[in-house]
């Protein structure tokens, strides 16, 4: 097995919640190189021939199988763009655990561009949770860009997980969907941007088959001097239904866009946007501070909560 | 102890001083359950805010177990003792249920813990421990839940305020058990800002507030019979529940 150094170790706990490599299929990549792999007899991952990425596979009926692909970078003014493919067969249930941590603490700006596209099979249902996390303290910027592309065929049924709490100087996360009949899409968001940091969130799912449906949810937090730009928009060409929200805490001098936008191309498409953006409600904080927190701790526990 | 000494509150309203709390005297031995009653608009809320350092005092000292706690915050007030329950309980999106029973009870507790304060206020734990607390609890549920964050605090002191606005008719009910239970079993300093005439059955002493000022203190027993039909003891439409159930 794979020796992990100090730095690999964290930055694997951070975004994968792993201590080490995990059972099942994975691929580990580090300073750009892929450096360990391992298979199952449902799920390959086979590298492109070009070394751009890699194809993951996963073969029709696969269940409970999990496939885990991190990505660390440690050293600085290190820029990537990887493109990772996933195959995902019919009547699969499996859970893709992706992420990225960069630790720089040099002076070179550290970039990974994660371009991910999926292909969901007829009725296969598929848990996707993808971290992002930064550290170092160098002022070398970390930077992620990742693209997902998502194509859902008949029946499927996708949960997407993204979280980006802390580290990351600049994100631009772009994620693209097409729907068929029957199939659901639901994204969850996370995002805490602090600093002077800037983070884009853009969505675009097609809803193109009867009866699919979207629920597009994004939490954020907005601190210091850090901008924030949500953009949902839902296309609604088939009787389907979809819903976007966006819920944003703002504070210090942050600025929080939101965008949404519908788009209804059938008399039976039912789409719904929502947006909120406002600081911390002062009774919450009176709440709290009554239970005997103070101002700061009950900050914390609206935030982490808001966040969850 | 409580004891307020000739504190007053104000606010400033177009350039103008409004007086809610005029040089208000009151006294809160230790042990009793006092309902404090009076008016719309007499200044009961005001009070029980000033109390808890929601809002600060304009003049006037406010004591705790002899401690001058008038220049105290939100914060230092909770940890010398005190607990509030609001009027309107707020929402939280994130925070579950437990979260906030813990958060009050200011340590880890169990989930059996967790339930016996819910089962206190008549919630069905089960159904509510992992809940959030957000728009999908209805005002009573909500009303409940804040009661049970008070009782997670089991601090020596602590206020209602009244904990009966804002609740449809079948919650009443319940609501007035859940206060004959915490009469029963516990053994703090309780202090409710309310004027339905079953709550102040139940009360040790009376206080009834008027202009900002305390306009009468005594036993149960001696005040009740002159308050009831007033709108300091209001009688409303739950006798007539309890007549056709």
């Amino acid at each position: 097995m794979l020796k992990l150094d100090e730095i690999q170790k964290r930055l694997l706990l951070e975004v994968a919640d792993l201590h080490t490599m995990p059972e099942g299929a994975y691929n580990l990549r580090s300073n750009g190189a892929s450096v360990d792999r391992s298979t199952t007899a449902n799920i390959d991952i086979i590298s492109k021939e070009d070394g751009s990425g890699i194809d993951i596979r996963i073969k029709p009926g696969t269940k409970n199988e999990s496939v885990h692909i991190p990505v660390i970078m440690s050293e600085s003014g290190l820029k990537e763009t990887v493109y990772n493919d996933f195959y995902v067969g019919d009547d699969c249930d499996v859970t893709i655990v992706a992420g990225c941590g960069i630790s720089n603490c040099g002076t070179g700006d550290s970039e990974h561009d994660g371009i991910h596209r999926f292909f969901v099979g007829k009725n296969s249902r598929v848990r996707y949770a993808e971290k992002h996390y930064g550290e170092g303290d160098g002022r070398g910027k970390r930077i992620l860009n990742p693209v997902t592309e998502v194509y859902q065929q008949e029946g499927s049924y996708m949960e997407m997980e993204m979280v980006q709490i802390k580290g990351v100087d600049s994100t631009v996360r772009t994620t693209k969907a097409e729907l068929a009949e029957g199939a659901t899409l639901i994204v969850h968001e996370r995002l805490m941007t602090h600093g002077s940091q800037t983070a884009v969130s853009t969505y675009e799912v097609a809803l193109n088959g009867e009866r699919s449906s979207t629920d597009v949810i994004s939490r954020s937090v907005a601190k210091d001097d850090s901008v924030q730009t949500f953009e949902a928009a839902i296309l609604g060409n088939a009787p389907c239904s979809g819903h976007a929200e966006c819920d944003a805490i703002i504070m210090d001098r942050a600025r929080v866009i939101a965008v949404p936008k519908l788009d209804a191309a059938n008399v039976d498409a039912a789409l719904i946007h929502e947006a909120a953006i406002g600081k911390i409600a002062g009774d919450q904080l009176v709440k709290l501070m009554s239970l005997g927190l103070t101002e700061q701790e009950a900050e914390e526990q609206i935030i982490s909560g808001f966040l969850r | 102890m409580l004891e307020l000494k000739d504190v007053s509150y104000a606010v400033e309203e177009d350039g103008e001083q409004i007086s809610i709390i005029d040089g208000l005297n009151l006294k809160v031995e230790d042990g009793k359950f006092v309902v404090i009653t009076g008016p719309n608009g007499g200044g009961k809320s005001t009070l029980a805010k000033l109390i808890m350092g929601v809002n600060p005092v304009t003049s006037g000292k406010i004591y705790f177990n002899g401690e001058d706690i008038t220049d105290f915050g939100i914060t230092e007030r909770a940890k010398a003792g005190i607990s509030f329950a609001f009027q309107q309980p707020t929402r939280f999106k994130g925070i579950r249920v437990l979260d906030l029973l813990k958060l009050a009870a200011g340590k880890r507790i169990s989930v059996a813990e967790a339930c016996e304060y819910l089962s206190k206020v008549g919630l069905c734990a089960k159904d509510y421990i992992n809940r959030e607390v957000n728009a999908s609890l209805s005002g009573g549920e909500l009303k409940r839940i804040e009661i049970a964050t008070v009782l997670a605090r089991g601090t020596e002191f602590s206020i209602f305020d009244e904990p009966e606005a804002g609740i449809d008719l079948w919650s009443f009910g319940n609501l007035i058990q859940a206060f004959e239970n915490i009469r029963s079993s516990y053994s703090g300093t309780v202090v409710i800002i309310s004027h339905q005439e079953r709550i102040l059955e139940i009360a040790d002493e009376i206080v009834v507030i008027e202009n900002g000022r305390v306009a009468k203190q005594g036993p149960k027993e001696e005040l009740l019979p002159e308050l009831i039909g007033t709108a300091s003891a209001q009688n409303t439409a739950c006798s007539v529940l309890t007549k056709e159930a």
